[in-house]
């Protein structure tokens, strides 16, 4: 029963194979017995166990909704309402927040049962989940290795099937990066697709909500429910939210899928080429055409986002100063010694280096030379993906330039870390829609995972196309050893 | 561009972040590191390009000016350091 995708459990529980009680206690006992992951930061049986009762007693009364009765992983970083909500920090870490995430109310909303709260890199910051201040999570598939960041605890959950899916939250790759690193599917919509309501904000033109999942047609499934307007995000788009179930059938024939030549030159490991070369060569084979396009900027958008999420990160994270929520530090000598020493006790070392990075780029005499030339930046690389879209539907690369690497390797070199972003970043600059699926393993045997790129709002057919592989291929049902 | 200790200690005052001697060294070392492949960007012209804030160009939505909250003051100071009578304390900073 835990190797069933949502799709699979949904029907379950609609025959009465199942009740919700059973699904989520099975859960929580995978969750107990491979506490080793890390992947969790806050499980509450008692309160998921009461969600899955009432669960199980509104589908008794024929009230049953898209995902009555599945428990769902939330990554910690979405405020729900009584339980700890961390996101990753020391400045949060007994912080309960007292309202639902527009996310969460609509999960609840749709039936679904709160599994827990898992572990992320510390504000999302970070690509390995290292930065957590509740340790680092490992990657099911050698637990030597990274999950990917920052949403490496959903990541690692899903992958071991502690849960049936989970969310995730993505600012310059932390979705699809750990669910590249974890064989699962991952989608960061659209910029505006998602409301950003009670997700704790890192970069707020650039964050985005979205599902990992083991199959496009649950992230179809979950995005469904998390997707449409909200009023209280201000960036949210009022455009009406598709059917992507119903459009998960659509032949391939005709697919036009671009190439950017810059996604597969230097840098990119010869395994991960070689897996995403046979992924799209099975495209060819169910219909789809390639052609070659360019995206000219690609290797600029590193640079670009690391003068704009650290500036909309330090503006963002002022919010947390000791006087309102989170933590205090205990000793000081008047409000500015408290601030100070509440933001050098409170964060941590990744978090204060973007702080400070950000903080620079925007002060007196460097803002034009840093944040407007990066916002300058960031339109030319918003237009090459205009351009390339007018030859192609969908543009397709690796989503990490290698598989998952060894805990440590790179956690004392930030610059380094930042390049393991290199195929997602642009994709949250320009505001587009990017999802990762699994594509084969590398010679190690862990997981490749091939990015698709769509067009502003194009989530339709980004998981039409995803879940037209997976119905020819079964990399996305193989499980790590150990888990299975 | 890279930054000396003194610049590292301003920033991270203006960032209001206590960090001591040690620690300003090393954040010198890697914030200059993350500086030097910001510079890259100076390798394109982007004279004349509008700045992008944002993906959608088409601006910020405005609402009535109306209540639309409801007052929760007691739930959400319950998550504050420190509070009294309603009001969240602070050190003295006027004497």
């Amino acid at each position: 029963m835990f190797k069933k995708t949502v799709a699979e459990l949904s029907r379950a529980l609609a025959s009465k194979a199942v009740s919700s009680v059973e699904l989520t206690q099975l859960f929580l006992d995978r969750i107990s017995k491979y506490r080793d992951l890390n992947a969790f930061i806050t499980v509450d049986p008692e309160k998921s166990l009461a969600q899955a009762r009432a669960a199980d007693a509104r589908r008794a009364k024929g009230e049953a909704a898209a995902l009555t009765g599945i428990p769902v992983a939330q990554k910690d970083i979405f405020c729900a309402d009584g339980w700890l909500t961390t996101c990753g920090s020391k400045m949060l870490s007994s912080f309960i927040a007292p309202y639902d995430a527009t996310a969460i109310a609509r999960f609840s909303g749709a039936g679904a049962v709160l599994l827990g709260k898992t572990n992320m890199d510390e504000f999302a910051m970070g690509s390995s989940n290292e930065t957590s201040h509740f340790g680092p999570v490992r990657n099911p598939w050698d637990p030597t290795t990274v999950p990917g960041g920052s949403s490496g605890g959903s990541a690692a959950a899903v992958a071991a099937r502690l849960a049936p899916a989970a969310t995730g939250t993505d600012t310059g790759g932390s979705i699809r990066q750990p669910a590249a690193l974890t064989n699962l599917t991952g989608l960061k919509p659209s910029y505006g697709r998602v409301s950003r309501y009670g997700m704790i904000a890192f970069a707020s033109s650039l964050d985005q909500g979205g599902p990992m999942t083991q199959s496009a047609e649950d992230a179809a499934l979950l995005l469904g429910v998390m997707a449409g307007f909200d009023q209280r995000d201000s960036t949210s788009v009022d455009a009406p939210v598709p059917d992507f179930v119903a459009a998960l059938d659509h032949p391939l024939k005709g697919l036009r899928i671009g190439l950017p030549k810059e996604y597969f030159g230097d840098g990119l490991s010869a395994d991960v080429a070689k897996a995403v070369e046979a992924a799209i060569a099975e495209y060819r084979k169910l219909g789809a055409q390639t052609v070659e396009v360019s995206l000219p900027n690609s290797s600029l958008a590193i640079p670009c986002y690391y003068v704009l999420a650290p500036a909309e990160a330090s503006s963002n994270l002022s919010r947390y100063d000791g006087v309102r929520y989170g933590f205090r530090a205990a000793e000081y000598k008047d409000l500015i010694d408290m601030y100070c020493k509440t933001r050098a006790q409170g964060f941590g070392a990744e978090v204060k280096r973007r702080i400070m990075i950000g903080t620079y780029a925007l002060s007196a005499g460097y803002y034009d030379a840093y944040y407007l030339k990066a916002q300058r930046l960031r339109r030319l690389i918003a237009q090459d993906f205009e351009q390339a879209f007018e030859v192609c539907d969908v543009i397709m690369g690796p989503t990490s330039p290698t598989t998952a690497f060894k805990l440590g390797a790179k956690s004392d070199d930030p610059v380094s870390m930042y390049l393991s972003d290199i195929y997602t970043i642009s994709v949250n600059l320009a505001g587009l829609p990017g999802l990762s699926i699994p594509a084969g393993f590398d010679g190690k045997g862990l997981p490749v995972g091939l990015q698709i790129i769509g067009r502003y709002f194009g989530e339709e057919r980004l998981l039409n196309v995803a879940h037209q592989y997976q119905q020819a291929t079964d990399w996305h049902r193989r499980l790590p050893k150990g888990f299975d | 561009m890279s930054l000396d200790r003194d610049q590292v200690r301003k920033i991270a005052h203006l960032a209001r972040l206590e960090i001591s001697e040690a620690e300003s060294s090393a954040y010198a070392e890697s914030l200059s590191r993350i500086l030097g492949l910001i510079e890259q960007m100076n390798a394109v012209d982007t004279t004349g390009v509008e700045p992008m804030a944002h993906p959608n160009d088409a601006g910020l939505r405005l609402r009535a000016d109306a209540v639309s909250e409801a007052d929760q003051r007691e739930r959400f100071q319950a998550v504050a350091p420190a509070t009294e009578a309603g009001l969240y304390l602070v050190p003295k900073v006027i004497e």
